[in-house]
């Protein structure tokens, strides 16, 4: 599913992001990425949709090579790929559905499609009834939800969550990772980079570690393993 | 399932076009007062522009018609035979670049003289003072002063002359103001492009988030790009009908007061049909060219998402 081999990457200010990362994923895993701050977590995720362009090394992701793909091909690679962020990224003056369609829109993909499968994933998340709502009139534990839904609409293989819980309660944060976990267990593969100790010690998998550039740590079950 | 690698999808669909177009609409009606201010500014640069043209394609045109009408006028020396003129005749004939060689008699000279200037020169009908002459034309009337200076060196010419001095320098006034009034053109199309395209930049950083949530869906950079590169489009069209308008009213009335002053002179203004659509399309083109490419431009930066 991905397979990383002795990727690097330097960013143009000098800085050594990725520093000879190997890694191997199955299809249908669940992995915990933790590590601190400014350690190289956000780029291990962020080259597995190539948002950020390995200077060294192959990445492939289903079969495709990020590091050679042309750029015209990422957006048609980004389709088997679903992308969540702690600050949800939904466009405030779209309601929840119209937050949902609009990525399989984008896609031009058909009405009816559309229609049914918006109401699907809106369903499995739990917001159904809030369809016709705004972003703003729902509570973030909701938005991170409907930002979920979109992530899963196109029915991706492969869902990438940047710290989802981030921006929210304990208690909130439950409800996110029990949808999660219902993804993971439809056989998408999923990796969350987290802060969160709590989660991660408690709700068992994988765990890649990740200090200075490098892989210090991949364990099944793993532990968060930080303190703090 | 959809979204497999293997669908690339290169034909847009025509449901596609219809969000793009309206998605450009609604975006021109959201920027309302920057809509506003680059369709003005597109507007003044059209009109100029469009003026520009129709002053330097007239000019363009009286520059042929007076470069057509370059001929140079051989005066054969009194006394000169019918064979012997005829032997010049052929001779200027087979110079290089030479289109045409006619021979007019000096009764036919004086024949148009009467008709030109009227009866009283019928008095010279009795001792003709005029010479029989060849009128030479050069295929490229910047050769007439070479071949004037060849003919002038044949036996029984008395002088081959053209309008010399007067004629270069009307040509290079010509060029020289054809190059001027092009750079003119060329910089305020530029001026014109920089406003639209900073317009498109405004509606572009309003609406970040969703291009770069556009991107992470997998949107391709050509969906992205179609509404911004239509919005510039309908500014530029906008921005053209006032001067469209103006250029067709203003030529109107300058080609009916003209016109009529330059009856039966070799100098013409270009005829108002076609010469306006010409210029009208020309205009509407530029105006469509510049709103796109301008909103074209200032999107790149925004898709390396």
């Amino acid at each position: 599913m991905i397979e990383m081999k002795d990727v690097y990457k330097q960013y143009n200010n000098g800085v050594m992001a990725a520093n000879g990362f190997n890694v191997h994923i199955k299809q249908g895993e669940f992995v915990y990425v933790v590590g601190p701050s400014g350690a190289g977590k956000t780029t291990f995720i962020k080259m597995m949709y190539r948002e950020v362009k390995p200077s060294k090394g192959d990445i492939i992701v289903n079969g495709i090579n990020l590091a050679k793909i042309k750029t015209s091909r990422v957006p048609h690679l980004r389709r088997n790929i679903g992308v969540v962020f702690q600050d949800f990224k939904l466009l405030p003056s779209l309601t929840i559905y119209e937050n949902v369609a609009f990525a399989l829109e984008v896609i031009e993909e058909h009405p009816k499609q559309i229609k049914k499968r918006v109401m699907d994933v809106l369903e499995l998340v739990g917001l159904k009834h809030k369809a016709r709502m705004l972003p703003n009139e729902l509570s973030g534990g909701e938005q991170q939800r409907v930002s979920i839904a979109r992530s899963i609409v196109n029915t991706p293989k492969l869902v990438i969550a940047d710290e989802p819980t981030g921006n929210l309660d304990p208690e909130t944060s439950w409800d996110i990772m029990n949808i999660l976990e219902e993804i993971a267990n439809r056989g998408t593969t999923v990796i969350m980079a987290t802060h969160n100790r709590e989660i991660v010690n408690t709700i068992k998998h994988r765990v890649i570690a990740i200090e200075n550039g490098r892989i210090v740590r991949d364990e099944q079950r793993g532990d968060y393993g930080y303190e703090g | 399932m959809s979204g497999t690698n293997s669908e690339v999808i290169t034909v847009m669909k025509a449901r596609t076009y219809a969000r793009h177009v309206r998605e450009s609409f609604k975006s021109i009606g959201r920027n309302g007062w920057m809509t506003f201010a680059s369709v003005s500014a597109v507007t003044v640069t059209l009109l100029l522009v469009g003026v520009f043209i129709v002053l330097m394609l007239n000019m363009n045109k009286v520059a042929t018609d007076i470069e057509k009408d370059v001929e140079i006028r051989v005066l054969m020396e009194i006394g000169t035979k019918q064979e012997e003129a005829k032997a010049v005749g052929d001779k200027i004939e087979k110079i290089n670049g030479v289109e045409s060689v006619d021979y007019s008699s000096k009764e036919e000279e004086l024949q148009n003289l009467v008709k030109d200037l009227g009866d009283d020169f019928r008095l010279f009908e009795q001792d003709n003072p005029l010479y029989d002459v060849f009128i030479v034309k050069a295929k490229d009337p910047r050769d007439t002063g070479k071949i004037a200076g060849q003919i002038n060196k044949y036996e029984h010419v008395n002088e081959a002359m053209y309008g010399e001095a007067k004629i270069e320098k009307l040509f290079n006034i010509l060029e020289m103001s054809r190059n001027v009034g092009l750079v003119l053109i060329i910089g305020l199309l530029f001026t014109a492009m920089f406003l639209i395209s900073n317009t498109i930049k405004i509606t572009i950083v309003a609406r970040r988030r969703e291009i770069e949530i556009m991107k992470l869906v997998g949107a391709t950079n050509w969906f992205v790009r179609w509404p911004f590169v239509l919005e510039g489009l309908w500014l530029g069209v906008l921005g053209s009908i006032i001067p469209i308008a103006l250029v067709t009213t203003g030529y109107y009335y300058a080609y009916g007061f003209i016109k009529p002053k330059l009856q039966n002179h070799f100098i013409q203004m270009l005829d108002f049909t076609p010469f306006i659509y010409q210029v009208n399309g020309l205009i509407l083109l530029m105006g469509c060219l510049i709103g796109a490419w301008g909103s074209f431009m200032s999107v790149r930066k925004f898709l390396r998402v």
